[in-house]
This record gives C-alpha cells, sequence and structure tokens, in this order.
C-alpha cells in the first residue's frame, strides 16, 4: 500500500526508481511523466531533482517520455508540471537521498547524521568518503516503493532551483540538430501522407484512375485514405494525385461564419451552475444593472510545425513514436479505437514545435498507426501538409460571454450574473471514454467524432475557467451553456476558456467603474481583499507607471488581472494600444505571482510568450470557414502576429516563496487580452467587444456609438 | 519530371544528388543531404522555418525548386558553425539570451539574423524587426530574438 501524504503522481507510480537513475557513472537521470514542448519544463524539474539530490545540474539529465518506462503522469497541460511533476520528483529525491545516506552510514558504521552529500559524493565532517551516489545505487536501492513524505528543502535554501538555468534543450535547437520528430529516421522508413476530405463533414464515393508514381501504394478504408512511398515528396505527389482523383459526397455542416452568436445561442446546449452566492439583501441595494456581450471566435493552434509521428507494426504490436501531449492517453486512444489492448500500444515521446493545447498530434499518430497497418515491420512516417494542420486540428471554441451587475449608490457591484455559452473544451482523446481520434470518424464504420465534454462544473474546467470572477461581489451566479452539437471540432487551447471569460470580465470592469465614475486600478482594488491579488495590480501599475503615462494622441492604456483558474498563479497586465489606422499594441507590462519560481528565466519567457500569443489572439486571430469547410488554411489566411506588430513586453515576477507553486505558461492569457480591450476603449474612445479588436471593428464600434 | 542529377554548394562542399529537378530544395537538404537545420513549416514560403541563404540572401527553401540553386552558394543553418569553427555569433547570442522556446522557427530566425548582420552590420530596431518580417514565432519569443540579434551584432561591432 502506498503511503499516505505522497503528491498524488507519486502515490499513483510509487516506485523511487521509476523516477530516478544512477546506472550512468557520474549522471543523474530523472524520468517524468511530463513531455517537453519548448515550455522549459525539463529544465526546471532537472533543477529541482539537482536541488533536492544534492548534485550539479549538468549531472542531471532527462529521460524521453514513453509509455514501456516513464511514470504515467496523465497529460502534459494545464499548467500543472511543476506543481505535480516537479513535486513528485522532489519528494523521490528526497527520499533517494536518506536511502543513500542510509546505506554509506550503514557501510561506515556511523550515524546517518553525521553524513552530507557534496555534488553527489558522500561527505562526512567536510570530507569525502570515498562513497558516492553512484557507487552506493547498484544494485536496487530504489527498486522500492516510496515511504511516508520527508521533508524537503525549503524554497528559502535553494541554490539551484530558484536561480536562472539555461535551458537544456536550447543548444541543440539553436545548432540546427535533429531535434524534433520530423528529424527521426528510422531503418527502412517509409513516408505516408494522408488525403483529407474536402469538407468538414464528406463521404469517399470512389477514386478514378490515377498514375501513381512508381513504389506508391493507396490505403483506403471507408472514407479514411492515404498513400505510402519511399520518399516523402514522392508521397506528396502521390498524394495529390490521389486528391484529384478522389470523388466525395459533401455535406454543408457548418454554421455562418459571421453570425458566431447566432450559433451559440441557438445550439442546443446544457447548462450547469458553476459558481453561485446570494446576499438578497445587497442584491436589493442595486441602484442601477449593466449588461454587456463578449464573443472570440474560433481559434487555431497554428503550430509553427505540422504534425508529424511515426509508426511500426510488429507482429500484433505497434509502436508509436509521438509529439503528443499525452503518450498514455494516446496509447490507451489507439488500442480502444482498434480493438487492440493497451499493452500492445507502445507510444514514445519525441519533440515536436510548440503545442498550445489539443492540437493535430494525437490523430496524426493514429494515422500513421492506419499506414503502418499495410506495411509490417516498415516505420512509416506521416507528416500533415500546412492545410491539414490549420483544417484539421482541433480549435479553440467560439464563446460567447453575457455579463450583468449591479452597482449600488456608491457605486460598489452588489451582483454579477456571468452565462457562458461554448463547446467544450476537453476533447482530448479519452474524454468522456472516447478515443476521439480523428481518423477513427472516417474509417468505414466509423462513428462521428463526439462533441467535446467540458470537464466537471467546478469553475476551472473548459469553458467557464475563470468566469468566476475573483472580485468580492457579495451576489453571484455563474453558468455555462456547453453546447451539445459540434460542427466545428473544438478542444483545449492554452488558458481554455480563461481568455475570454477573463477578457469579459476585466473589460466589464472598466466599464463597470466607468459608469461608477471610478479610476480602473481604484475601482478593482476596491473590490480585491486578497492581498497577492492587490500586490500584482499594484506591480504592474507600477511598472507602467499608471495611472497616465503622458499621452499621445491615439494611444490608450488599459489593465487585466486575474488569478489563473482561481486558485493558481496571479497576473496582472498593463497594455499600451495606438489606434488609428490601425489597432497596435505597442507595450505590455505584467506581473506575476506563481508562488515558489524553480526556474525564474523560464517563468519570464513563459509568461512574455503567453503575452504574445493572447495579443495575436485578441488583434489578429480567427478561424474562418464556408458552409462546408475551413478555409484558413495556411499563415495568409490565419494571419498571427509578425515582428513588427507584437509588443514589447516586460514581466516582473513578484516574489511568494511560502506559497505552494504554480504554473506560469497560462496566467498571461485573460489579463492581457482584457488590458488590450481596455486600452483600444481608452485610446479609441468607444468599446469593442468582440474578438478579434480589428480595425473594422472599431469602426463599427463607432458607427454605433 | 524526369529525374537528373544536380550539383549543389551547401555549407562549402559540393554534392551531387539525382532528383526531380522541380523538388523543393528544403526536401533535397533534409532527405538527401540529411541536414536537419532547415525545417519545413508551410511549404509556400510564409512562415521562415525553412530559410537559407543562397549567395547570402536570406530565402525560403520549402518554395524554391532545388534546379535553381545551380552554380549558387547554399548555407543552413549547420553551416553557420562550420565556417566559424564553433557557434556563429548569432547562434551564440540566441543562447545567451534564452531567445527561443519551442526552437523550431530558431533556425531561420538565425539565417535571417546573419543575413541582414552581413548586409548591415550595425541595424537599429526597427530594421531587425523588418529583417525578421518573414519570419513566424508562435511561441511568442519575439521580443528575446530581436535582443539576441541586436547583442550579436554589437558584439561583432566591438573591437575584438
Amino acid at each position: 500500500m502506498t503511503a499516505a501524504g505522497l503528491p498524488a503522481s507519486l502515490a499513483a507510480n510509487p516506485v523511487l526508481a521509476s523516477w530516478l537513475d544512477f546506472s550512468a557513472d557520474g549522471a543523474v537521470t530523472i524520468s517524468s511523466g511530463k513531455v517537453e514542448y519548448g515550455q522549459g519544463v525539463w529544465t526546471a524539474l532537472a533543477q529541482v531533482a539537482a536541488e533536492e539530490l544534492g548534485v550539479a545540474l549538468p549531472r542531471v539529465r532527462v529521460a524521453p517520455v514513453s509509455t514501456g518506462t516513464s511514470p504515467d503522469e496523465g497529460t502534459t497541460s494545464g499548467s500543472r508540471s511543476i506543481e505535480e511533476s516537479g513535486a513528485a520528483l522532489r519528494q523521490v529525491c528526497a527520499q533517494a537521498r536518506l536511502a543513500f545516506l542510509g546505506k554509506a552510514a550503514a557501510e561506515l558504521a556511523v550515524s546517518a547524521a553525521a553524513l552530507g552529500v557534496a555534488d553527489g559524493k558522500i561527505m562526512m565532517g567536510g570530507r569525502a568518503t570515498g562513497l558516492t551516489y553512484w557507487s552506493l545505487a547498484a544494485p536496487g536501492l530504489l527498486d522500492r516503493e516510496a515511504g511516508p513524505p520527508v521533508p524537503v528543502k525549503p524554497p528559502a535554501s535553494w541554490a539551484v532551483a530558484g536561480r536562472s538555468a539555461p535551458r537544456l534543450d536550447l543548444p541543440g535547437k539553436v545548432a540546427g540538430g535533429p531535434r524534433f520528430i520530423h528529424d527521426l529516421s528510422l531503418p527502412g522508413m517509409l513516408f505516408g501522407r494522408v488525403v483529407r476530405p474536402p469538407a468538414v463533414v464528406a463521404e469517399l464515393a470512389g477514386i478514378g484512375e490515377a498514375a501513381l508514381p512508381p513504389g506508391a501504394v493507396i490505403v483506403r478504408d471507408g472514407s479514411f485514405l492515404g498513400v505510402i512511398a519511399t520518399a516523402d515528396r514522392v508521397a506528396v505527389r502521390a498524394a495529390r494525385l490521389v486528391a484529384g482523383a478522389a470523388r466525395w459526397h459533401v455535406t454543408e455542416s457548418l454554421p455562418d461564419e459571421d453570425d458566431l452568436k447566432g450559433f451559440l445561442l441557438s445550439a442546443p446546449s446544457e447548462a450547469v451552475t458553476v459558481g453561485s452566492r446570494h446576499d438578497p439583501g445587497a442584491a436589493a441595494s442595486a441602484a442601477r444593472t449593466l449588461t454587456a456581450e463578449y464573443t472570440r471566435p474560433f481559434l487555431a493552434h497554428a503550430s509553427m510545425a505540422p504534425s508529424c509521428a511515426i509508426a511500426r507494426w510488429d507482429g500484433g504490436a505497434v509502436t508509436v513514436w509521438t509529439h503528443s501531449q499525452g503518450v498514455f492517453a494516446l496509447r490507451q486512444a489507439i488500442a480502444a479505437g482498434l480493438g487492440l489492448a493497451d499493452r500492445q500500444v507502445t507510444v514514445q515521446h519525441a519533440e515536436g514545435a510548440g503545442a498550445y493545447g489539443h492540437n493535430g498530434a494525437y490523430d496524426v499518430a493514429l494515422d500513421a498507426v492506419l499506414l503502418a497497418r499495410a506495411v509490417p515491420g516498415r516505420p512509416v512516417r506521416v507528416l500533415w501538409a500546412r492545410e491539414d494542420e490549420m483544417a484539421w486540428s482541433p480549435f479553440g471554441p467560439a464563446m460567447l460571454a453575457r455579463l450583468s451587475a449591479g452597482l449600488d449608490g456608491g457605486g460598489r457591484i452588489v451582483t454579477w450574473r456571468q452565462d457562458v455559452w461554448s463547446n467544450g473544451f476537453i476533447g482530448r482523446p479519452g474524454s468522456g471514454g472516447e478515443p476521439r481520434l480523428l481518423a477513427l470518424s472516417h474509417l468505414a464504420g466509423g462513428r462521428p467524432m463526439p462533441p467535446a465534454p467540458d470537464g466537471p462544473p467546478t469553475g476551472a474546467a473548459g469553458s467557464t475557467r475563470n468566469a468566476v470572477p475573483g472580485y468580492d461581489i457579495p451576489d453571484l451566479v455563474v453558468t455555462g451553456h456547453r453546447l451539445l452539437a459540434m460542427p466545428v471540432r473544438t478542444s483545449s487551447l492554452r488558458s481554455l476558456g480563461a481568455f475570454l471569460n477573463v477578457f469579459a470580465i476585466e473589460s466589464f470592469m472598466d466599464e463597470l467603474a466607468a459608469a461608477a465614475g471610478a479610476d480602473p486600478l481604484g475601482f478593482r482594488l476596491a473590490h480585491l481583499s486578497d492581498p497577492r491579488a492587490r500586490r500584482v495590480l499594484g506591480e504592474a501599475a507600477g511598472l507602467a507607471g499608471w495611472p497616465r503615462r503622458p499621452r499621445r494622441d491615439g494611444t490608450g492604456y488599459g489593465l487585466g488581472y486575474a488569478r489563473y483558474k482561481g486558485t493558481a498563479g496571479y497576473c496582472a497586465a498593463v497594455a499600451e494600444v495606438e489606434a488609428d489606422t490601425g489597432v497596435r499594441v505597442t507595450r505590455v507590462w505584467l506581473a506575476v505571482d506563481v508562488g515558489p519560481v524553480i526556474n525564474p528565466d523560464g517563468v519570464i519567457n513563459q509568461v512574455e510568450g503567453g503575452a504574445v500569443q493572447s495579443a495575436s489572439w485578441a488583434l489578429a486571430e480567427r478561424v474562418r470557414f464556408d458552409r462546408a469547410k475551413i478555409t484558413s488554411v495556411n499563415w495568409d489566411s490565419y494571419p498571427v502576429l509578425r515582428f513588427g506588430e507584437v509588443p514589447d513586453v516586460s514581466v516582473r515576477i513578484v516574489a511568494a516563496p511560502g506559497e505552494r507553486e504554480s504554473g506560469a505558461g497560462e496566467v498571461a492569457a485573460g489579463p492581457v487580452a482584457g488590458a488590450i480591450g481596455n486600452a483600444l476603449a481608452d485610446a479609441a474612445g468607444v468599446r469593442v467587444r468582440d474578438l478579434p479588436l480589428t480595425r473594422e471593428q472599431v469602426i463599427g464600434a463607432i458607427a454605433r456609438s | 519530371m524526369e529525374e537528373r542529377e544536380l550539383h549543389l554548394a551547401v555549407n562549402g562542399a559540393s554534392h551531387a544528388v539525382c532528383c526531380d529537378p522541380g523538388t523543393p530544395l528544403l526536401d533535397v537538404l533534409r532527405h538527401d543531404l540529411r541536414l536537419a537545420g532547415p525545417r519545413f513549416g508551410c511549404g509556400l514560403g510564409l512562415c521562415g522555418a525553412c530559410f537559407v541563404l543562397v549567395d547570402g540572401q536570406a530565402r525560403a527553401s520549402c518554395d524554391y525548386p532545388a534546379w535553381a540553386a545551380e552554380g549558387k552558394q547554399v548555407t543552413t543553418v549547420e553551416g553557420l558553425a562550420l565556417a566559424e569553427g564553433s557557434l556563429s555569433a548569432v547562434q551564440r547570442a540566441f543562447l545567451d539570451l534564452q531567445a527561443a522556446q519551442c526552437g523550431y522557427c530558431t533556425s531561420g530566425m538565425i539565417i535571417s539574423a546573419v543575413a541582414l548582420l552581413r548586409a548591415s552590420p550595425s541595424p537599429d530596431e526597427g530594421q531587425v524587426r523588418e529583417a525578421l518580417a518573414g519570419n513566424l514565432c508562435r511561441c511568442g519569443t519575439h521580443g528575446r530574438i530581436v535582443a539576441a540579434v541586436m547583442k550579436a551584432a554589437a558584439r561583432r561591432g566591438a573591437p575584438r
């Protein structure tokens, strides 16, 4: 039985040796269930291990994640890696350290209390004993389950953690080396391409004559169509020929892209209350009520690299190389989808380009498995075309938030109602017991992708993440309306519903402040008793020179604040926006409090990136479609912010060493969007409530005002 | 189209490659010459991940037919380090400032920066942003990348 009180990841994977390996002399190899995709988590986890074991950071290596060897820590998502894997590794290393010291004490016939560790060497009285972790490790010292929790080093005594460390993965990337799954080359590898339907809903009626290049073969199963060839360039040519020869029955299944509000409000939905508190006295004191609606369109992951995977069948078993965020979930989904046992599927992680949620990585893995099934024993690599990456990866859902609040005679918020309409965000493989892999819906006898669930109604899941404002409001009801139809496939995109909910709440806070005749900062502080919230707001405002920097015509400033998920990291942002011939965010200042920080520069990099991505969503991004198909399929039809358009970003970390650790990757999304919306309103004198905040939206708002 | 032998000068070495001459240069570099540095991003020259130097100019290799590179000097990110015996000044600056997250766009960024600094050794920030206009980054590391290019320029300009 597993000891009580251990971190959840460790309790689920209690054998110490599954986390730590000392078999390479002078090196420590850590195994985590969390994957690296550019967020720097491996570096931070290595710092945690180095700190707790007492070894120099360069000694720590990180093993690739595999269902065969790694602890199962679920999906690498939700900014939970440090919270979960960090906590587990820290406890593993603390217990391992004690185990080593205990063994050394026995060998030296001294008390373990007399011993210490310096860079892996066992020390006594300041002198080396000749024993090291590596001399003591064999055999099987760590082949046992974790015991009851032991004390770990407090942040105040950290020497390796808590200091900026350069990323372990960057030297190879900067040198242009073969680091990515796209660069993997296995012996005998073949190259596959998938010919996707020409519309979201389409059935393959037949394939005419196609003179394929020599060596290329077609794989067809129902409406799943692919080709395999000896080189990718041949597969690309074959796929083009097959696409030209294929005949499809197309069904128009998509809503009107210019009436997303109508779609969201008219589609069948289920309502869930995610927050409510009642104070009839306060509610009765409302002197006036404001109401407003805010929307976002569907958003794309638009990863820099098209999704890629390799699969190889050996007898009844298949091995898959993937850059997905959840190797264990992918294994189960492939097994469930194809009627295999989990043990017949091994999934190995390899690095991909940046992932911002549930993109095409899982789906391309099944594509590779299906194509590889036609050529047993040969690995088949499948790379999606850019156009398929944009059209067939799941999207972040379109959303509508309707807010209404009552102000009393003194300008205090006394009531708040928030209703959020959205498709579900939790559409990853395995969610709701469904494998949810794209090709399964195209196979003969396959079934349509079921609408995405939205997670439990905790106020932190799915579309209602951050829908409950963090402000002190006595009477409040927040309701999520999850759509039960999913014409456009949706799933997790960085920060889930927090991006729109915080944009809506923070925009509305400014509208309420204006109605109350109050400064936006003062108005927020008047409704925020949490001292950590007040600190980040004060720090961000201070960085930006709030309340008003010397201002030019057409320039505005705005604030945004949220505590991510209501329970995780705090973030406040100030944006500077220029609105003249276009809308441009020129500066963003942020203050974040994510508790104790392992790698400060890593946190700053994540917050900077989160701020820039949020600015890109807020200003530029919108998935386009007609009634049958996605039409934003490359960077010209799905523009994101470029070098000339991105803001300068300044980040300050507010120290909070005594608090719980939390992730930094998603804290900025909502506050930055809110700050930009408010800065635009300040600059242009009109409020734009529909994202993206384009010039056309501003002109429309001026016309309506 | 029929295959034929193409003669390419890549990173200072000459290579004979038998392929359809219309094959994108990127595919020849990655598949035939086993150079992983130039990355495939979009296939239309819109994102910059596949940038290489062709006679010193940064350009997309994904929509550039291999035949067009004959008789020209092609340099990939791997070739920058070769030329200098260690990482180039731009690459070192990228590491110094940790100017990446996922790193998939990094090769192309470095190529654009090198082309800029060869043409304009002391650019201002606006010129750097302009030189990187054809390179997309989805992780949001733009500020660090601009700072890294400025740092590389300052370092090259400094007396040794």
